[in-house]
């Protein structure tokens, strides 16, 4: 049997992949795929500990809610690249500065 | 046990190349493989439902949709025009630091995830079925499960209207 901890940290490191491709990714795709390893991280996180620490199927349950966020947040965020990307023929997230100050 | 440390190698290993592939195809196909791996990981915890969904949901939905918005982009001739004006960020220096930083996130979250010993209790032993799992979602989780829906709609409304031409002529 696999302590809980093995899962925890297998987490943490896939989290911190993700966050490390948020920043460094220089591809708005890849940007958006290092956000859906996160949210991935996120959900082993949740089974693990509700079937190692609970014994209830309720880590399943909140895993189905957040698929379903990922899914709709994963639709929504590609939509936007795509009118960026009318707009300035570039999936370079340095070239869109108009907010910047 | 022994497969727990192959899920999580390859899981680990697919997403680490992920963020460092130049073609987002490649990234999108070694996503896929990491949610495999970690479809693997949630039959070992006992969630085959949770298993099939990510394959279903996530490798068979989102990373397609992925691959559509990829290809209908062009997004692999995107990395050849090269931007001679790179932001000071993205130089190799910084991008160096950023890695350093990811690095010692890592080291951080697993010295406190380890510092707790573990209290040995192992409650429940049989695989969650998918009747569990709906008396659940239908009783107790019906009011999240009803909002989800009206989520799925707002979002396919707000993708249709964001990724619509303006023909407004």
């Amino acid at each position: 049997m696999v302590p809980l901890t093995y899962y925890l940290v297998l987490s943490a490191v896939l989290f911190s992949i993700g966050t490390a491709g948020v920043f460094v990714q220089r591809n708005l795709i890849t940007i958006l795929l290092s956000i859906e390893i996160m949210l991935n991280a996120v959900n082993l996180t949740f089974v693990a500990f509700g079937r190692l620490r609970f014994g209830a199927a309720d880590g399943q349950i909140i895993v189905f809610f957040v698929m379903t966020v990922a899914a709709a947040e994963a639709a929504v965020g590609l939509a936007i690249v795509i009118g960026l990307f009318r707009h300035r023929e570039s999936l370079n997230p340095d070239r869109f500065t108009a907010l910047k100050w | 046990m022994a497969l727990f440390y192959v899920f999580a190698a390859i899981s680990v290993l697919a997403s680490l190349l992920v963020i460092f592939q130049r073609n987002p195809i490649y990234s999108v196909l070694l996503l896929i493989a990491s949610f495999g791996a970690l479809s693997g990981l949630y039959v070992l915890l006992d969630a085959p439902f949770v298993a099939v969904i990510q394959i279903i949901v996530y490798a068979g939905a989102i990373m397609v949709l992925f691959l559509f918005v990829v290809m209908l982009l062009n997004a692999p001739h995107e990395e050849t025009v090269y931007d001679e004006h790179t932001h000071p960020l993205m130089r190799p220096g910084p991008r160096r630091f950023g890695t350093l930083l990811a690095a010692v996130l890592i080291v951080e979250l697993v010295l406190a995830l380890t510092k707790r010993g573990e209290s040995g209790v192992s409650p429940g032993g049989a695989v969650i079925s998918v009747n569990t799992i709906g008396q659940l979602l239908f009783t107790e989780y019906a009011f999240a499960f009803e909002v989800t829906s009206v989520l799925i709609l707002v979002a396919m409304v707000g993708a249709v209207v964001l990724a619509r031409r303006d023909a407004r002529n």
